[in-house]
């Protein structure tokens, strides 16, 4: 390369959109700014106050009139193409929000000041993340103590990582090699090395990886021994005697709640019964369910989430 | 009307040498001189963390300062520059000094409230610099929750009751003008025959006075959340860490107004002068101001495009955003259009003026960038966003409150200074400017995030040129204070108008007496009634 780059590959299939918008912006912005900066030097050459440049102004009235248009003209231009530019990035923001429905899963969490990740099948990295090339992949993520933020350059995208709630990211690779990714939210002392990188690889690569770093057990079969270590089935089992919801089938469903709401039982939701079991006690339940606060840590309650997830799914398999 | 130019033996500077007499003045113009030498001084304070900044970042390896006292440096910098500086900067200086002159008044409406506010200033500054001297703070000047509340074990309570105590200083301010410029204007000064520094610090003032108190009940919930363990912003406790993201930029969004928006009204006196053209778009200036300043209460969740809060909210907060964009583009337009048919002349508050157009100009421009959701994903929290906002805040309001210094320098001392060296530190100071944040947007768009220490090799070129840029910024901000000191004591005897400027503040004596006028001004013109096709009265 002879010069450095002045931007960073375009490497996912969000890229290209996202850097027309910077393109277009950029060709704005330098006519703007050079008119503007014309300008300037030319009337200061041309009225300096030793030239003898013609002053004479029209009449008040006149003048006024022509004021009035080219101020409407200049407040309505800008507010046609700032209004068309919103339309344009509003557009390409939905599209980087909106997860595709093949999109994989893969769980991260954030802590001070490293990155777990965890794939479906159980297969544990830190600070790297192998994903295979065209496959959409949706990072389901949380903090396990300060808000983070991941950020790959990239494929532009970033997306903040929050604790006590998940927040999802999805991206497309579309070439094979090493991305640099960032937590771009300041976390504290170590803030500039939470870096990890993406390492984007051809499917059949990818398959070959994931067989031969496959852990115990997938994370809904992690998931499953947590249940039991935990305690949880002595209610929510198959064949608890305790008066407690049931788990089968529940996620994604809407609930009832006491108070009269309704909520969608999506993994914040399995995550707050757990550790906040009373801020959603569903309807005709007593709020008898114990906090798990402190003693489950954020990648033991995906796993969780992943095996509450995998008896709607697969009831009998997920254990294997 | 009639001008007075009677010499007048005493001036407000000279009417008492006593400490105890400046400390206890109720004076509009000396307590302007006592905020004017607290914020420069807290003005290097912030200015000698950036350098250290800018020092450590010429090496991808962080090899002058460890990472934690990296950290402690530009929460220091964003700290002291925003509440110390950059807010109370051309307010409670030049807005001090010159609201009551402005409008013909002999001070402003509350003058013992004004001294209050300078010794709230002043405690408040204390208290963070207090913390600073103990050991630092390492949460940045945003104090994001949870980690400011439960995980950082630095002095934040002591900054964060400085800043505080500060705004208070800034609420008595803005009620001090807000009233003063309703009351007490001169016989046939109407609204719009004020000038547009007036409007501007009317605009600001209702930010000040409506905006501070959320940051100050921002402030005492953590306290709340600290001491008595009541859940509101950790998420352990049942609370949401974004509830103070919208709170704190509730207030921190109309702040970057209460910096930008006195700078337009500096700079449209200067133009207007050294054009010698009534400011273009008078009203529409005016209008301008205030509607910023409304709007600009709308468009906080603009800091929180990927902070997880809803698509929808983002899309309205990207909209109201183009839409507070639209008087910010016009205003530079009509100042670009004042110098048509103008007389001009390039004196260096002048230099100035225009530089604050260009450099206001990109950090506009670049804003716009920021707006756009899609693009703003990948932008947000990168180098581009620093850039962008010390355009604003450094390239506009800064080189604004410069301009602003140099054109009243002779009615505040009664000196005058070299205008050559002036006109250089100009120059050097846009230049430096250029050079120290330019590559930043650059180096931002290749994702290099803010608040990093070390860095990615190939983003090394970059910062050595913005580090080099910055040692030309610092001598282009030292240059004044040589020459503007130097000029008390030997720069010539300013008359009571050098500019031939418009404007009351021009008809009394240089610097003024105590009591503003000898007799109250009767005003029966527009402002900025120059005439560029005569020729200019000398």
């Amino acid at each position: 390369m002879d010069h450095p780059p002045l931007f960073p590959p375009p490497a996912s299939s969000l890229a290209e959109n996202i850097d027309n918008i910077y393109f277009v912006w950029l060709g704005l912005s330098a006519a703007i700014a050079i008119a503007i900066g014309a300008l300037i030097v030319l009337f200061t050459i041309r009225y300096h106050r030793h030239s003898h440049a013609d002053r004479t102004v029209a009449p008040e009235a006149v003048r006024e009139r022509s004021m009035h248009r080219i101020e409407i003209a200049w407040t309505l231009i800008p507010l046609g193409i700032f209004l068309a530019m919103f339309l344009w990035s509003t557009d390409a923001y939905y599209r980087s929000a909106t997860v595709p429905s093949d999109a994989v899963p893969v769980y991260v969490v954030g802590k001070q000041w490293m990155w777990h990740i965890e794939h479906q099948g159980g297969q544990r990295e830190i600070n790297e993340l192998h994903v295979p090339i065209g496959q959409p992949i949706e990072l389901v993520m949380t903090s396990q103590d300060v808000i983070h933020s991941f950020s790959i350059p990239g494929f532009r995208v970033k997306q903040d990582v929050l604790p006590g709630r998940y927040t999802t990211l999805w991206f497309k690779a579309t070439q094979p090699g090493d991305f640099r990714w960032f937590c771009t939210q300041y976390c504290g002392a170590a803030h500039s090395h939470m870096i990890g990188r993406v390492l984007v690889m051809e499917r059949a690569d990818f398959d070959r990886w994931l067989a031969a770093n496959s852990a115990a057990g997938s994370m809904a079969a992690m998931g499953a021994v947590r249940f039991r270590e935990f305690g949880c089935g002595d209610c929510h089992g198959r064949n608890a005697s305790v008066r407690a919801p049931r788990l089968e089938g529940l996620f994604g469903r809407s609930v009832l709640l006491q108070d009269g709401r309704t909520v969608i039982a999506d993994e914040r939701f399995i995550r707050d019964a757990v550790l906040l079991p009373n801020k959603d006690v569903p309807a005709g339940y007593e709020p008898t369910m114990p906090s798990f606060r402190g003693q489950i840590d954020e990648q033991q309650m995906l796993e969780i989430i992943e095996y509450v997830k995998s008896i709607e799914y697969v009831p009998q398999g997920a254990l294997q | 009307m009639s001008t007075v130019s009677v010499v007048h033996s005493d001036n407000y500077l000279t009417a008492d040498f006593r400490l105890w007499s400046w400390l206890t003045t109720r004076d509009h113009k000396r307590i302007a001189v006592l905020y004017t030498v607290s914020i420069t001084l807290l003005f290097f304070i912030g200015g000698a963390a950036a350098a250290l900044i800018r020092l450590n970042l010429l090496t991808p390896h962080s090899e002058l300062v460890s990472i934690e006292t990296y950290n402690k440096l530009f929460t220091m910098h964003g700290v002291i520059m925003v509440w110390f500086f950059l807010i109370p900067s051309i307010p409670t200086t030049l807005g001090n000094f010159l609201v009551p002159l402005m409008i013909g008044a002999r001070d402003l409406a509350f003058p013992r409230l004004n001294l209050l506010s300078w010794y709230l200033y002043v405690i408040g500054a204390l208290f963070t610099i207090e913390a600073l001297v103990a050991g630092g703070v390492d949460t940045g000047w945003t104090f994001y929750t949870p980690f400011s509340t439960l995980f950082s074990n630095t002095h934040v309570f002591a900054a964060v009751t400085g800043v505080f105590i500060a705004g208070f200083s800034s609420i008595l301010t803005g009620l001090n003008f807000i009233v003063t410029i309703h009351e007490m204007r001169a016989p046939g000064l109407t609204w719009f025959r004020l000038p547009l520094f007036i409007w501007a610090m009317y605009a600001t003032s209702l930010i000040l006075v409506l905006a501070t108190p959320v940051l100050a009940m921002t402030l005492v919930l953590i306290s709340l959340e600290h001491l008595f363990g009541i859940g509101v912003f950790d998420p352990g406790l049942g609370g949401d860490p974004l509830l103070f993201q919208h709170l704190f930029w509730f207030y921190s969004h109309p702040a970057v107004y209460i910096m930008i928006v006195p700078a337009m009204g500096v700079a449209s006196e200067i133009i207007g002068c050294f054009a010698r053209n009534r400011v273009f778009g008078y009203r529409f200036m005016a209008y301008a101001m205030l509607a910023i300043a409304a709007f600009g209460f709308l468009v906080w969740g603009h800091h929180m495009f990927v902070s997880g809060q809803s698509a929808y909210a983002g899309t309205v907060f990207s909209l109201l955003t183009f839409l507070v964009s639209v008087p910010s583009a016009v205003k530079v337009f009509n100042w670009t259009a004042t110098l048509y048919k103008g007389r001009i002349s390039l004196d260096a508050p002048m230099l100035y003026a225009l530089g604050f157009v260009g450099l206001f100009t990109i950090g506009g421009l670049t804003g716009l960038f920021l707006a756009s959701l899609g693009l703003d994903v990948h932008l947000h929290d990168t180098y581009f966003v620093v850039a962008h906002f010390h355009y604003i805040m450094v390239g506009g309001a800064v080189m604004a409150f410069f301009g602003g210094i140099h054109f009243w320098w002779p009615k505040i001392t009664g000196r005058m200074y070299s205008d050559a060296w002036a006109r250089i530190a100009a120059i050097v100071t846009f230049v430096g400017f250029n050079l120290t944040f330019f590559p930043q947007f650059i180096v931002g768009y290749l994702g290099m995030p803010r608040r990093y220490p070390e860095y990615p090799p190939e983003f090394q070129l970059w910062n050595v040129l913005s580090s080099m840029g910055a040692v030309i910024l610092a001598f282009g901000y030292a240059l004044p204070l040589l020459y503007l000191f130097r000029s008390l004591r030997q720069g010539p005897v300013a008359p009571s108008n050098p500019w031939n400027a418009k404007g009351l503040e021009w008809q009394t004596s240089s610097p003024p007496i105590p009591e503003n006028f000898l007799r109250t001004p009767v005003v029966s013109e527009e402002p900025y009634s120059y005439s560029s096709d005569g020729a200019s009265h000398e």
